[in-house]
């Protein structure tokens, strides 16, 4: 089965870190992308960055900023493969953003459509 | 059979479905045509094969090309002896029981496929509508089979986190029961018979054990816990009718406890303290010991609410009193009541009657309800 693993974290979360540690960690992320059961995966960039667009009344309409304003932004995502939700959830496990407070979602990707 | 079927598909609607036809076709056939040799295996084999054909005839989702390949393996009489037939009453429990459902859904979902209830009946104990629980029940499944939640008895590593909820679904079941005699009163039976069965099924756990002690204990006071017309009064444990009690049931848990004593879990602690409770005269200081040990282990409140009667009965209540507001359990129905009976025995009545209120605002028990509104107007 594939799940998708949503990793969600509060803006700044790395900023306790000293550059050594961050840079130790973003290595992590990207050892972690390596792993075999991992399809793929990408950190997404600072919810400053964020562009939202949406058709409103038949017009795209732009907006500054992430879809939704919480406390806590999605800021990346991997793919991986899985037996089931206990393996899924021993690969999110190993997440870095978990050790800082961070929360991972794991959800079951759709299937081809028949 | 459910669970072998549950095992083998991993899904709980096509085993429950296929289990049904088996049993349908079973009734039509074997009166007239006697029964097989071995009734269990061909109900095992009918269900199967039912469930297969069901899958084939499903195209919908790609998933199922997956369990497709594991069973066209050709499908004869499966030759097996009664007790060869797998007990995965094990991997069911700990499905039912994942933490990635909604506890609701692990209570009705144990309920269901683990005790056999009816929908209905569980909806009854739980005073919810028939509709709620069906729906609460699809959910759960439906979440099961989608998500991946894999039926299987969790790793050694993993073993004691999801024993605690598997009990933790057990007492509250239990909890049902005990509390809603009316409506759920069998429920206590039932937790008993599931806490028998994860008992022997898990052999090096104490804390099953202790689970079942404590629920044994419990049970053995339902004849006494209740009184005045349709039971819906509640005798305190000191007022209770101790002929009224289940001895030999009190002696079966006394004699678990005798066996695990070695083991210091929270369940077994809690049984060794309603053991000491069954007593007479009441050891309140072994008591009060035995609260603070599980405080310990816990780092809990609500143990630290319940040692308060301990306290009170050892030491008085206004010793009683100084520990229970230092407790942040404002949300707590039994925090309230517990202050407001060391307030009542203090003498302090106006504001016993304001946290009689604070109770009662928090209660729903019907015998718990009437008891509140008794002392309440005691004070007033």
């Amino acid at each position: 089965m594939q799940y998708a693993l949503l990793i969600y974290t509060e803006p700044g979360y790395l900023d306790s870190l000293s550059p050594a540690e961050q840079k130790a960690m973003s290595k992590e992320y990207w050892a972690l992308r390596d792993a075999p059961e991992v399809v793929t995966g990408a950190g997404l960039q600072p919810v400053t960055t964020a562009t939202t667009i949406r058709l409103a009344g038949g017009e795209m309409l732009v907006t500054d900023g992430p879809f939704a304003d919480t406390k806590e932004v999605f800021g990346g995502i991997y793919l991986v493969e899985a037996d089931n939700l206990d393996q899924a959830t021993e690969i999110a496990a190993r997440i870095p953003a978990l050790r800082l407070g961070g929360a991972v979602e794991i959800r079951p990707t759709l299937g081809p459509a028949s | 059979m459910l669970a072998v079927l549950v095992g083998y598909f991993g899904d709980f609607e096509l085993a429950e479905e296929s289990t049904a036809e088996a049993f349908a076709v079973a009734a039509r056939r074997w009166p007239s045509e006697g029964s097989p040799a071995n009734p269990a295996a061909w109900l095992v084999t009918t269900a199967r094969n039912r469930a297969i054909d069901r899958l084939r005839r499903d195209r919908v989702l790609a998933e199922k090309l997956r369990l497709l390949e594991v069973t066209t393996q050709a499908v004869t009489e499966i030759d097996v002896d009664e007790s060869e037939i797998p007990d995965e009453r094990l991997e069911l429990i700990f499905t039912c029981c994942h933490p990635a459902l909604a506890v609701e859904a692990q209570v009705a979902l144990t309920l269901r496929s683990v005790a056999g209830l009816g929908t209905e009946e569980i909806a009854r104990a739980f005073l919810v509508s028939g509709e709620t629980m069906k729906r609460r029940l699809t959910r759960a499944k439906t979440k099961i089979r989608d998500a991946g939640i894999p039926f299987s008895v969790p790793s050694a590593a993993q073993l004691p986190g999801r024993l605690t909820a598997v009990l933790a679904v057990t007492y509250l079941i239990f909890n049902q029961g005990y509390s809603e005699p009316g409506q759920a009163g069998h429920l206590a039976g039932e937790a008993i018979r599931l806490g028998r069965v994860l008992a022997g099924l898990l052999p090096d756990q104490a804390e099953p054990e202790g689970l079942l002690a404590l629920m044994l204990l419990h049970d053995a006071r339902r004849r006494a816990r209740l009184s005045g017309p349709g039971g819906q009064d509640l005798v305190l444990l000191a007022d209770q009718d101790r002929e009224l009690w289940d001895w030999p049931q009190i002696g079966e848990a006394r004699d678990i406890l005798d066996r695990i004593s070695g083991s210091r879990g929270p369940y077994m602690i809690q049984a060794a303290i309603a053991s000491l409770q069954a007593a007479d005269p009441v050891d309140w200081r072994q008591i009060g010991a035995l609260y603070a040990e599980l405080a310990d282990l816990t780092g809990s409140p609500v143990v630290r609410l319940n040692s308060a009667v301990a306290i009170a009965e050892a030491d008085g209540p206004a010793a009683a009193l100084a520990v229970v507001d230092g407790l942040d359990l404002a949300g707590y129905q039994y925090f309230h009541s517990t202050r407001a009976e060391l307030l009542r025995r203090l003498g302090r009545m106006e504001e016993a009657g304001a946290a009689y209120r604070s109770a009662l605002a928090l209660a729903t028990a019907e015998p718990e309800r009437r008891f509140l509104l008794f002392r309440l107007a005691e004070c007033e």
